[in-house]
């Protein structure tokens, strides 16, 4: 065949030609912001040591420094958002009272991650315990799951979000662990602010890390320590 | 053939009854949008309370769904020839409140527009997971039996279809006790004795929606039920009343066992205000009590006792439901044994939650799905109960 169209097969070179002029650029910003992606190894779990002997009454810092970093209002109503919260404690016999923070425990056996229905809930291999906001159909069954009442509901359109933290309404959320800021190299928000350095961070599985030293040399708790989860977040003076 | 219809119908009310339901139905459609467009901060649930009425409407549905079978199961796996009669209405109104249930269920979830998502991914260690392959299932099912006993050519298999039926109901029911029964974290809920307590409510709330459905058909058509068939229907709903009440019952006794159970048992049981209060006079007066008085006592268990004694197990169920559901919520979150807490997220408070009317709308909109489904279907296919000439069992 001789009359071959040679019109039709120039158009489709030079409109793949301009495809992909049209999206190099972008993909080269992406990795410029991002870097190299890089999958979340199972050699690692991160996790926390709060010293609740280090927590002060009153001070919000934490909250406040994760209320900045992931777009939430800070506002206290009972539809709003609460990644982090200070929980006062008192021990009813003996009197003697703290103050810590609460978050999501990163557990290692979430029930969260077990009833969602669509496996929106997910533990990343690095033990960081988050959710899929594209998956989430917003059933609140992992709300009803979380023995640390650790979710919250976006009942509310959102506006002004950081780029980096992506919510919804509609989908449930909770402490991601500062998961952007952790594949940035950096620590958690909360970690960062607070001042007394009640809130220690890092590699559970490295035994030369910071937090596995000092979980080999003082005594820790894990909150529902009964439930068998194996939560990344430990506290110290409970 | 007989060249009349099968069922007389009073035509003008019928197209009221629709129009009323059909807009009860759209008012639920509205409350759906209004969710939709300003998220669920119109409705009374919160991060504390974050299931509620319309959660209270679904899961009487389904599980009253699933319960109504019993007729049809008693009449297809059990042989009884009054309760054969009565399979098809059974299962016709068994696929309308499924249908009423689920829609409300979905249309209450966050995003209802991903329900694709979750008929593509499955987590097969979530209940709720299950549940979808569980109604669907049902769903397919209870047609299918529904065929073969309208459809004579398919006569010969339907003892196997009410079999399948009669199992998989079971299953559905204990699917639904379960979603209750793996929240391990809360003092509510975590009991394996939850999927069994929800099969036997809905043996009592299923036959309760049953006499309700079959008297007005009943009344429609001037036809009064045969005392005989009453006597040993609403003696069925007795026992069952009675076998509910045991079960709500054993659940409340072991969690007072339990000394780390006491303060939530005493919380629904003395202290919960309201909770309290729907559940002495609510469930155990109206729904159980009553009920039992109308159906037992003697020179009650007239067809009017009988209908009343089944609107108020309904009632009762709703009640039950409620305190179930968000008095189980609304009981502070047991994070830190032995000690007091308070926080800014609700930690050792009893949680508040005041329904809004969208909430009521949805639910509503969902029962009015399953009228409208039940109606038309009873118009226009042939439902009515067709009683042998004696009775054989």
């Amino acid at each position: 065949m001789s009359d071959i169209d040679l019109t039709r097969r120039n158009f489709l070179k030079t409109s793949a030609g301009a495809a992909a002029v049209a999206i190099a650029p972008g993909m080269m910003l992406f990795q410029v912001a991002h870097g190299e992606s890089e999958g979340a190894s199972s050699k690692v779990r991160w996790g926390m040591l709060i010293d609740t002997t280090q927590c002060k009454e009153g001070c919000n810092d934490c909250v406040t420094a994760c209320n900045k970093e992931n777009g939430l209002s800070g506002e206290t109503k009972t539809t709003d958002s609460q990644w982090i919260r200070k929980i006062e404690i008192k021990d009813v016999s003996s009197g003697r009272e703290l103050s810590l923070p609460m978050m999501c425990q990163h557990c290692e056996h979430p029930p969260c991650v077990d009833v969602c229905p669509t496996n929106a809930s997910m533990k990343r291999a690095d033990g960081i315990v988050l959710v899929d906001k594209h998956r989430c159909i917003g059933c609140r069954y992992c709300m009803m799951a979380c023995p640390y009442k650790a979710r919250s509901f976006v009942h509310e359109p959102l506006s002004d979000q950081n780029p980096d933290v992506p919510r919804g309404k509609g989908t449930v959320e909770s402490c991601t662990l500062c998961v952007h800021r952790i594949d940035q190299g950096l620590k958690p928000a909360c970690s960062e602010a607070c001042a007394n350095k009640a809130i220690l961070f890092g590699d559970l599985n490295d035994a030369n890390s910071e937090i596995a030293q000092k979980l080999r040399t003082v005594a820790s708790t894990q909150v529902r320590a009964e439930l068998g989860l194996n939560t990344g977040v430990r506290y110290q003076g409970l | 053939m007989s060249s009349h219809p099968p069922m007389y119908f009073k035509n003008h009310l019928y197209w009221v009854l629709l129009a009323a339901g059909g807009a009860v139905a759209l008012a639920g459609l509205y409350a759906v949008h209004m969710m939709e467009h300003y998220g669920h901060i119109i409705s009374g649930m919160n991060n504390q309370i974050v299931w509620g009425i319309p959660h209270v409407f679904a899961i009487f549905l389904i599980v009253a769904a699933s319960g109504v079978l019993n007729v049809a199961s008693i009449g297809s796996v059990f042989g009884k020839a009054v309760y054969k009669a009565r399979a098809p209405l059974a299962s016709l109104l068994s696929i309308a409140m499924l249908a009423g249930g689920l829609t409300v269920l979905m249309l209450d979830l966050g995003r209802p527009d991903r329900i694709i998502v979750a008929a593509t991914n499955f987590n097969f260690t979530s209940v709720f997971a299950w549940n979808v392959v569980l109604y669907s299932g049902m769903f397919s099912l209870v047609i299918v039996y529904l065929w073969t006993m309208m459809e004579r050519r398919m006569n010969p298999f339907n003892k196997a279809a009410g079999l399948a039926v009669f199992v998989w109901r079971f299953v559905l029911t204990t699917g639904t006790g379960l979603i209750f029964a793996f929240l391990v974290a809360r003092q509510a809920y975590g009991s394996a004795l939850l999927p069994p307590m929800f099969i036997v409510l809905s043996f009592a709330w299923g036959l309760a929606v049953f006499h309700v459905a079959q008297t007005v058909i009943y009344n429609w058509n001037e036809k009064t039920l045969d005392p005989a068939i009453l006597n040993r229907k609403k003696n069925l709903l007795g026992v069952f009343v009675l076998g509910s009440l045991y079960m709500v019952a054993t659940y409340h006794f072991a969690n007072m066992y339990f000394a780390h159970q006491q303060a939530f048992e005493l919380f629904i049981l003395r202290d919960g205000g309201m909770y309290t209060n729907l559940f002495w006079w609510g469930y155990v007066l109206l729904g159980n009590v009553l009920p039992l008085a109308l159906i037992f006592m003697p020179g009650m268990g007239r067809t009017r006792c009988v209908m009343a004694a089944s609107l108020l197990v309904v009632l009762g169920a709703f009640a039950l439901l409620y305190v179930f559901i968000i008095g189980g919520q609304a009981f502070p979150l047991n994070i830190f044994p032995g000690y007091e807490v308070s926080s800014s997220f609700g930690d050792g408070q009893i949680a508040t939650y005041t329904p809004s009317l969208y909430e009521f709308l949805l639910g509503f909109g969902g029962l009015a799905i399953a009228f409208i489904i039940t109606t038309v279907s009873v118009r226009v296919l042939n439902f009515m109960p067709q009683d042998k000439p004696y009775i054989s069992d």
